[in-house]
């Protein structure tokens, strides 16, 4: 036919003119025509076909960083393992590994293998996407792509800021875009493209009632803001949680939205916020109806410290809330050994899963061979996707930190000496710190704590929450080295009330659970946080004004937090260690 | 876009092609947030089994009159709207228009954002629209309507019957290539890319024979005197049939062309005779002429200029090479013609 075609135009060439001047397309539409196919060939680029290691499995995924960081759907990569194939629109299969995995927000990070200068795409900011804005989906869907090049699909932004319910007790997607570009079984997990071709979301979910499982104009994606929240927890290889308030919000007879009810262990009600009050705005957000404040919280991972204003009588008062997860310790892995339910494929409800594509399932035998270069990128621990990732960002901290403890003894007796500053007094302090135990000596108080036991039991001075034994993990640690302080787990980036995003270790120690927050540039110990018990205010700490002391850097300044109020800030003049003590 | 429409009012075709490309890029943020405050969605009876209990409506009045379908979402006597920003309102129901599936809702306001059914536009084939619906019911409180695009397929007659996209309705309709008429989504707006009003989307058809579902919209111009006649309180009368012309494909013959006899699939088409005085004697057609281009696109077999004619609106200059003996000729033929038409298969367009 084309054939055809070519033969009678060359036949006719008086003709070919002809024809040319009359299809005359004004310039500016081939250019916006010219300018949309080099954004789809950019955007198809880092697009991914996911596959499970015998091939088994399917659905898309996105390459967002050169070295082969990719993001695609919990869903997909969970039938199939830890081991994925990937192939991209260059006709080449990749291997991958899982890196982490948020179950409740659908999302899940892999680490593509094979090159340094993966096609990449460029994270947009999905706030800006308005309704009527052009998108674009690119995936592969129905699994048609053979050779791995994928399908695109365009349309417009039907909604944004929607909220569809959890499926079951997982896969909730809070704040997400809506679009009529087709998305189909086997977009899972692909990217949604704003109209520049950066990447605004991923796709995975659809509403199907009674017209089966295919595209009706009706897809969902996850934000890509979502998802840069928690795109540090996903890289420290942990399984990760969303957050919950504590609180039950619903809209009043005002139309207001109000706290309905509250738990009093949570963070929120040490704050202060009670029964009846108005949230007006959370985590920077103006909140107007409860799918919008559920939007935020959908968004926002476990443990972020986030602002939160309420209203009260009239008055109006800020607040900064911690975070609890929406499952305890252990629950989310020990949902994720049970199968995922499947809703009834004859009557998928509105908020069923993204599309499974009908493909069989092999069944994961345990010890099926991984690729060299996956199995030398995996490690299999409870509560981890892989703790090889989280394993490697202790390292890295571990060698940024090294510089400020040069010279310093693994173990020893330290004193020091300053002055210590609080509201309504100034005067000299000296803090004496050994193995087993801790005092210090306020110009008010005289503080004692024994470390010889479990370490919750000596929370001296009062309203510190336990500046002692803080301190007494932060010598541990300067002494130790983040490699032999103990059980460390990486969590991620959390931002600090600066505005600056801080990495963070964790740890349980002698009984508390203890924080320590990091510049992630420059490696310097910017935090404390201790945790007595659960469900109670740690012991604050930040350090500043770094100097050196001997080989190593240290903080010159302390200032010491608590429950809202800051205790006093500690100014170090002289630090001793070792012999040196005069006891 | 509609400026280049009114200069390039030649093909159909050329002209759809040419609106697809300008469009794309831009957004249409701009004109969707003008449309959005004239969205209602409407939250009544239902809930159970296949029977949802939410669907859509217009604003068409300052003073908060809605349009929206007839359904059971309006069997209750405590409907509720709830505007684009949140706010929501007891919807009263004015009347209702059995033979059209319609009805007229009203609510407390004044000085509300409406669609005015007076200046409302005509859909063409090929024309690009937008629908605005509370599909599945996914915009919640100041959660605004979802929005769809799409094209105008076939500007045509709803010719239902039994078990066959069974409904009351029997009138005009456009249908649309996008999967707009979604549980939920009746009674919703249908507008041209500038925010004009085209058409209301209606209720849920399917065929039951073949499984396929209709996506399509009433007209304005079929709605309008009865929605003036619900507001004024007159009593309800069956539609007179066929309220809005409905544009035929170009027929070649009924224009004067005779082909030579279809005696083979590759047939080429070689014009027979022209008859005296019709619309292609005036546009210079000759027998013995070969049609090569119907617009851009190249014509190898008389199947295929029917194909091709059968796509084009008449209404409009249409555009011709043909080869005469060694030369190439061009012509633009008139497709509006005084003739009779001749009585074609059926009502629908092909």
């Amino acid at each position: 036919m084309k054939q055809n075609t070519l033969t009678i135009l060359l036949a006719c060439c008086g003709l070919f003119t002809a024809a040319q001047s009359w299809s005359e397309v004004p310039q500016e539409v081939l250019e916006a025509e010219a300018a949309r196919v080099d954004v789809v060939a950019d955007a198809s680029a880092s697009t991914l076909a996911v596959f499970g290691p015998q091939g088994g499995g399917g659905g898309s995924g996105v390459v967002i960083t050169p070295d082969g960081y990719a993001l695609t759907n919990f869903h997909v990569t969970q039938p199939v393992g830890n081991a994925l194939k990937c192939g991209m629109s260059d006709g080449v299969l990749y291997d991958a590994v899982i890196v982490g995995s948020d179950p409740t927000g659908d999302v899940a990070l892999i680490k593509l293998f094979g090159r340094d200068d993966f096609p990449s795409a460029e994270l947009g900011d999905s706030d800006q996407v308005r309704v009527g804005d052009w998108a674009l989906v690119i995936g592969n869907p129905f699994l048609l792509a053979t050779d791995f090049k994928p399908t695109v699909s365009y349309g417009l932004i039907s909604g944004v800021h929607r909220y569809q319910y959890p499926s079951g007790t997982l896969l909730e997607y809070a704040d997400c875009l809506q679009t009529d570009a087709a998305i189909n079984p086997g977009n899972s997990g692909g990217p949604l493209f704003d109209a520049a071709g950066r990447l605004i979301g991923i796709n995975g979910r659809g509403s199907f009632e009674k017209r089966g499982r295919v595209n009706v104009g009706v897809g969902y994606a996850i934000s890509v803001n979502q998802i840069k929240n928690f795109l540090s927890y996903l890289q420290s290889g942990r399984i990760v949680d969303h957050a919950t308030l504590g609180a039950v919000v619903s809209t009043d007879s005002e139309g207001r939205v109000v706290v309905a009810d509250i738990l009093e262990t949570s963070d929120a009600y040490r704050r202060g916020l009670r029964i009846d009050d108005e949230i007006v705005a959370f985590a920077g957000r103006p909140v107007r109806s409860v799918n919008g404040f559920k939007n935020i919280l959908g968004t926002l991972p476990r443990l972020w410290q986030v602002p939160l204003v309420y209203r009260r009588d009239g008055e109006t008062s800020s607040i900064r809330v911690r975070l609890a997860g929406v499952h305890s310790a252990g629950e989310l892995a020990e949902k994720l050994k049970k199968p995922v339910v499947q809703p009834n494929p004859e009557r998928p409800g509105p908020e069923g899963p993204a599309p499974q594509p009908p493909m069989p399932q092999p069944p994961a035998p345990k010890n099926r061979k991984m690729p060299p270069v996956v199995a030398a990128h995996f490690e299999a621990k409870s509560g981890y996707a892989n703790y090889y990732y989280n394993r490697e960002h202790q390292r890295r901290l571990a060698e940024a930190f090294s510089p400020y403890r040069a010279g310093i003894a693994s173990e020893g007796d330290w004193r020091l000496e300053g002055t210590f500053t609080d509201a309504q007094l100034e005067g000299p302090v000296r803090l004496d710190l050994s193995a087993d135990r801790g005092t210090i000596d306020l110009p008010h108080y005289r503080g004692r704590a024994d470390f010889s036991g479990p370490l919750f039991e000596y929370l001296d001075p009062p309203e510190t929450g336990g500046l002692l034994v803080t301190l007494h993990l932060w010598q541990r640690l300067l002494q130790r080295g983040i490699e032999d302080f103990g059980e460390m787990q990486y969590l991620g980036r959390m931002p600090a009330e600066t505005g600056a995003e801080l990495d963070v270790l964790q740890s349980v120690y002698g009984g508390v659970e203890v924080r320590f927050l990091f510049d992630p540039v420059s490696g310097q110990l910017q935090g404390m946080e201790m945790f007595a018990e659960e469900e109670v205010d740690p012991c604050e700490i930040r350090f500043a004004d770094y100097r050196a002391v001997g080989e190593s850097q240290l903080p010159h300044t302390v200032e010491v937090r608590h429950a809202d109020e800051t205790y006093g800030t500690l100014r170090a003049e002289k630090f001793t260690w070792g012999e040196g003590i005069d006891r | 876009m509609r400026i280049k429409r009114t200069i390039h009012a030649t093909l159909a075709l050329l002209m759809l092609f040419g609106a697809v490309s300008t469009a794309c890029g831009r957004s249409l943020a701009t004109q969707v947030d003008r449309v959005q405050p004239k969205i209602v969605k409407l939250y009544g009876a239902g809930g159970i089994r296949n029977l949802e209990a939410y669907q859509t409506g217009i604003l068409i009045s300052a003073d908060g009159h809605v349009l929206t379908v007839w359904s059971n979402v309006l069997d209750t006597d405590a409907v509720r709207a709830t505007l684009h920003d949140g706010r929501s309102y007891e919807a009263e129901i004015v009347g209702v228009d059995p033979w059209l599936e319609i009805a007229v809702l009203k609510i407390e306001g004044n000085d509300l954002a409406h669609f005015s059914l007076e200046q409302a536009a005509e859909g063409r084939v090929g024309e690009r629209i937008l629908a605005f619906s509370n599909l599945f019911g996914v915009a919640t409180g100041s959660e605004p309507a979802s929005v769809q695009r799409g094209v105008i397929s076939a500007v045509t007659q709803l010719k239902a019957r039994r078990g066959v996209f069974q409904t009351q309705y029997a009138g005009p309709v456009y249908v649309l290539d996008a999967m707009t008429n979604n549980p939920g989504a009746a009674g919703g707006g249908l507008t041209a890319l500038d925010g004009r009003l085209l058409g209301l989307l209606g209720k849920e058809l399917k065929n039951r024979q073949d499984n396929t579902w209709l996506n399509y919209a009433l007209p304005v111009d079929a709605v309008r005197d009865s929605v003036a006649g619900i507001i004024a309180g007159q009593p309800q009368k069956p539609p007179e049939p066929t309220s809005i012309p409905v544009r035929k494909p170009v027929d070649l013959p009924q224009l004067g062309v005779d082909l030579v006899p279809h005696v083979v699939d590759g047939t080429p088409p070689f014009v027979d005779a022209v008859r005296p005085g019709s619309a292609a004697a005036k546009a210079g057609l000759r027998p013995d002429d070969l049609i090569l281009f119907v617009g851009d696109v190249l014509v190898q077999s008389i199947n295929d200029l029917d194909r091709q004619c059968g796509q084009i609106e008449s209404g409009n200059t249409l555009l011709m090479l043909v080869r005469r003996g060694e030369a190439i000729e061009k012509i633009e033929l008139e497709t509006e013609s005084s003739q009779p038409r001749r009585p074609r298969t059926g009502e629908s367009l092909r």
